[in-house]
């Protein structure tokens, strides 16, 4: 700690910022904020520190995180409780609290400043740089940070079609998934006939796994306001969406405020910042369907109709909203359109690779020990997002795949970790860049149950216009249902790639044209694992409940009792200094026995395709001692 | 007809695309969408019954029966499902007696799942009346539901 003091910082005056986002509220940090507001007062430090509540900074799990600036101490896990600490110790007299430090997920070292820890290292965080660091319920925050600063120049400085010129330099491409150029998609706008157009912005985060477009809302709302200003300029709307998603109560709360506040300073409504341009925003909240997700869908759902995708052509930009010119772009995209404008499109460009430009955002979580938001240069290898800025696989397990972009997304080996991720790669590669959820799964996850899951998803989501997608995503369900129940059939393999096809390429939108991909990867990469659930009823991940069985191993069952009075379905026998004996055909293979077998023990034993030997009835348990 | 209905529909008197904010704002009030309320949305906005019953029913978000003065919401996200999710709520819905989509007779408790909530990075997680829970284990789990008569320990 002697570094620390030798600094200097520590008692200079400062700002405490909390993370109040979705992660960190759920473990009290509206309370930890409140209490730091209330000591500081109580130790007459409020002239010297100001207590700062900000949005998510992506590193939900290390949360509730509070950090202290400009010295930059980060504390993580922060309770209500640690408040009274970090005030009279750090705060008063200049000793921050190292129990409340991060620690490495590696070498267990305490790291007090947050630039030294490696998963913020690695990062570069142009369009997550306000995350964590202004305060999302005032504006003025945002603007001292060089907010709005972008909407002066586009609407002051430049024409659209000098707008629609830069962002196509800058070569920024659509973060929802697709990658479509957005200078591209605004030009199509901007050229087709009619007065009356329309602005969307796509906040309706439905893939399981992602979460940075409810960050940035969450913790930079006004972002995407400018970005959405600067865009209905560029295409000549005068009305916006922002179609969000109901499941994120708090960043459509943040929303109401950052519009409410752009709308009193001028920045949205009649002749923006006297420019002569006019242009409002109004919040669509969305209902809970994936498909939404989808273009023309998401318009229907405005409309007030189901929500479900009708061919293209005509484009949105043709013919959209109410039958009406309209772009639509993603929370990401229009989170970067600032970014571009106020550091020029060059700037932006010389970031990325040679067709992808910028950064891309993923949402790093699974079985890797750093999960959160990662933002990087596109073109970034895989190994370095989950071993350098993730630290790894926690618990001494194995690497098995990565799955990117969600249930439209694949399955990638550890053989291309060491793939550069950019929209390409990604796409050679059987996956997608999609909305940029990387979940990493190890040894435990059982890859055909994992398809199954993401089918169980798509299925459900698909709104049943196009019956490939309606009956395909079914049937390649129940294929994959009876694999992990041990029900697997030859031929299951052939059958399953076909339908995969005949789904791909005989759906209209997207959802169905790439609800197969799960699959296809994994039957690409990770073949011999079907074959194995399907000729040996074996499940080598020993993850699919019917083709695991629990046993209680006589040598080391010490007749605690404590599995038989937890099994719920009453599956155990045996009594005090009795060897416990699992009656197989009750099981129900809930895993609670091997669960609360004390550690010491180790007595309970899952496996897949053997059978162990065990004693038929409860014996006399083995003296040890 | 209903007074209370009649008042949170002036509001969108004449504004298209009205129908889904008009069936969220009547759910957030009565709890659900009952047969009722849409004969009066249908006759308000001049639209077959049948079509409001399409869009409603095309939605996660709506529901045609009363929910429980608690509602369980457990995420089946993916970094939720690598992390034990399944397990979850399995063990919630053994606490509860009831199954994903149902309602305990007393009205005391709504199962439901999300298929994500965007807390990927506290998985596995769940919500008890828009409190998020993350980090969930199946002991933890349980425990919240502690105080439900059946169930010994916890």
């Amino acid at each position: 700690m002697k570094h620390l003091e030798d600094s200097g910082h520590v008692n200079s005056r400062g700002t405490v910022f909390v993370c109040e986002g979705t992660g960190c509220i759920s473990s009290k940090s509206d309370q930890v904020r409140a209490g730091l507001e209330g000591e500081i007062a109580r130790l007459g430090l409020a002239e010297a520190f100001k207590v700062k509540p900000t949005g998510c900074h992506g590193f939900c799990q290390q949360g509730p995180i509070v950090h202290v600036e400009p010295e930059g101490i980060f504390y993580t896990h922060v309770r209500p409780e640690d408040v009274r600490e970090i005030s009279e110790s750090h705060l008063r007299d200049g000793k921050p609290v190292e129990r409340l430090f991060y620690r490495d997920q590696v070498t267990g070292t305490p790291i007090p400043y947050h630039r030294d820890i490696e998963f913020y290292k690695k990062q570069q965080r142009l369009v997550l740089h306000n995350c964590g660091n202004v305060d999302p319920e005032d504006i003025d925050d945002y603007s001292t940070s060089g907010g709005y600063e972008a909407v002066r120049k586009a609407l002051l400085e430049m024409t659209p079609e000098q707008v629609i010129e830069e962002i196509k330099h800058s070569g920024l491409r659509g973060r929802g998934g697709a990658g479509f150029p957005t200078g591209l998609k605004w030009e199509f706008c901007r050229k087709a006939p009619g007065e009356e157009k329309y602005m969307i912005c796509n906040a309706d985060e439905g893939d399981p796994g992602a979460f940075m477009d409810r960050s940035i809302l969450e913790a930079d709302p006004h972002s995407v306001v400018e970005g959405m200003t600067i865009a209905a300029y560029a295409i000549g709307a005068t009305m916006g969406y922002i179609y969000a998603r109901a499941e994120y109560p708090l960043a459509i709360r943040r929303l109401r405020i950052a519009l409410r506040q752009a709308q009193q300073y001028g920045l949205l409504g009649n002749s923006i910042l006297g420019s002569g341009f006019d242009f409002d925003i109004e919040l669509k909240e969305g209902a809970g369907a994936f498909v939404c997700g989808e273009e023309t869908a998401l318009m229907a759902s405005i409309e007030g109709k189901r929500g479900m995708p009708r061919p293209r052509p005509p484009f949105p930009a043709q013919s959209g909203l109410w039958g009406k010119p309209t772009n639509i772009n993603n929370v990401k995209t229009l989170a970067t359109i600032p970014v571009v404008i106020r550091q020029g499109a060059e700037a932006f460009a010389r970031i990325g690779t040679a067709q992808s430009k910028g950064t891309a955002i993923f949402a790093l979580t699974g079985k890797v020990a750093n999960n959160g938001l990662v933002e990087v240069p596109m073109g970034t290898t895989l190994s370095t997002i989950i071993y350098e800025i993730g630290g790894g696989i926690p618990d001494g397990k194995r690497f098995k795949a990565v799955q990117t972009g969600g249930p439209s997304g694949g399955c990638l080996p550890a053989e291309l970790l060491d793939l550069p991720v950019d929209y390409e790669t990604l796409t050679q590669a059987g996956s997608i860049m999609g909305s940029g959820g990387m979940i990493v799964v190890d040894e435990d996850t059982c890859i055909v149950d994992f398809a199954r899951f993401f089918l169980t998803f798509t299925q459900a989501e698909s709104c049943g216009k196009c019956a490939p997608c309606r009956v395909g995503t079914r049937k390649m369900l129940d294929i994959l249902e009876r694999i992990t129940r041990g029900g697997g059939q030859e031929g299951d393999i052939d059958k399953l790639q076909q339908l995969a096809e005949t789904v791909r390429d005989g759906s209209l939108c997207a959802l169905g044209g790439t609800a197969p991909n799960p699959v296809l990867t994994t039957l690409r990469y990770f073949r011999s694992e079907y074959e194995e659930h399907i000729r040996n009823q074996r499940c080598p991940a020993l993850a699919c409940k019917d083709l695991v069985s629990y046993y209680i191993l006589a040598d080391k069952c010490q007749g605690c009792m404590i599995c038989l009075r937890n099994c719920p379905v009453g599956a155990i026998r045996g009594d005090k200094r009795l060897v416990h004996v699992i009656d197989q055909s009750k099981c129900t293979h809930c895993g609670t026995c091997l669960d609360v077998c004390p550690p010491k023990f180790g007595a309970v034993t899952k496996v897949s395709g053997e059978d162990i030997e065990v004693p038929h009835d409860p014996i006399p348990v083995k003296s040890s001692k | 007809m209903n007074q209370e209905l009649a008042e949170i529909l002036a509001p969108y008197k004449g504004r298209r695309g009205s129908l889904i904010p008009i069936l969220q704002a009547v759910q957030a009030r009565l709890g659900y969408l009952p047969e009722e309320a849409v004969v009066q949305i249908a006759r308000f906005l001049g639209t077959p019954e049948s079509e409001i019953y399409g869009v409603l029913t095309f939605y996660a978000q709506f529901r045609t029966s009363p929910v429980g003065r608690n509602l369980v919401t457990v995420c089946r996200g993916t970094a939720c499902h690598v992390r034990g999710g399944a397990r979850i709520l399995e063990e919630v819905a053994r606490r509860l007696g009831i199954k994903e989509g149902e309602t305990s007779p007393d009205l005391e408790y709504s199962l439901e799942t999300v298929a994500c909530l965007g807390c990927c990075a506290l998985a596995p997680t769940m919500v008890i009346n828009s409190e998020v829970h993350g980090q969930m284990t199946t002991k933890e789990a349980a425990a919240l539901f502690s105080d439900i008569e059946g169930e010994g320990q916890g």
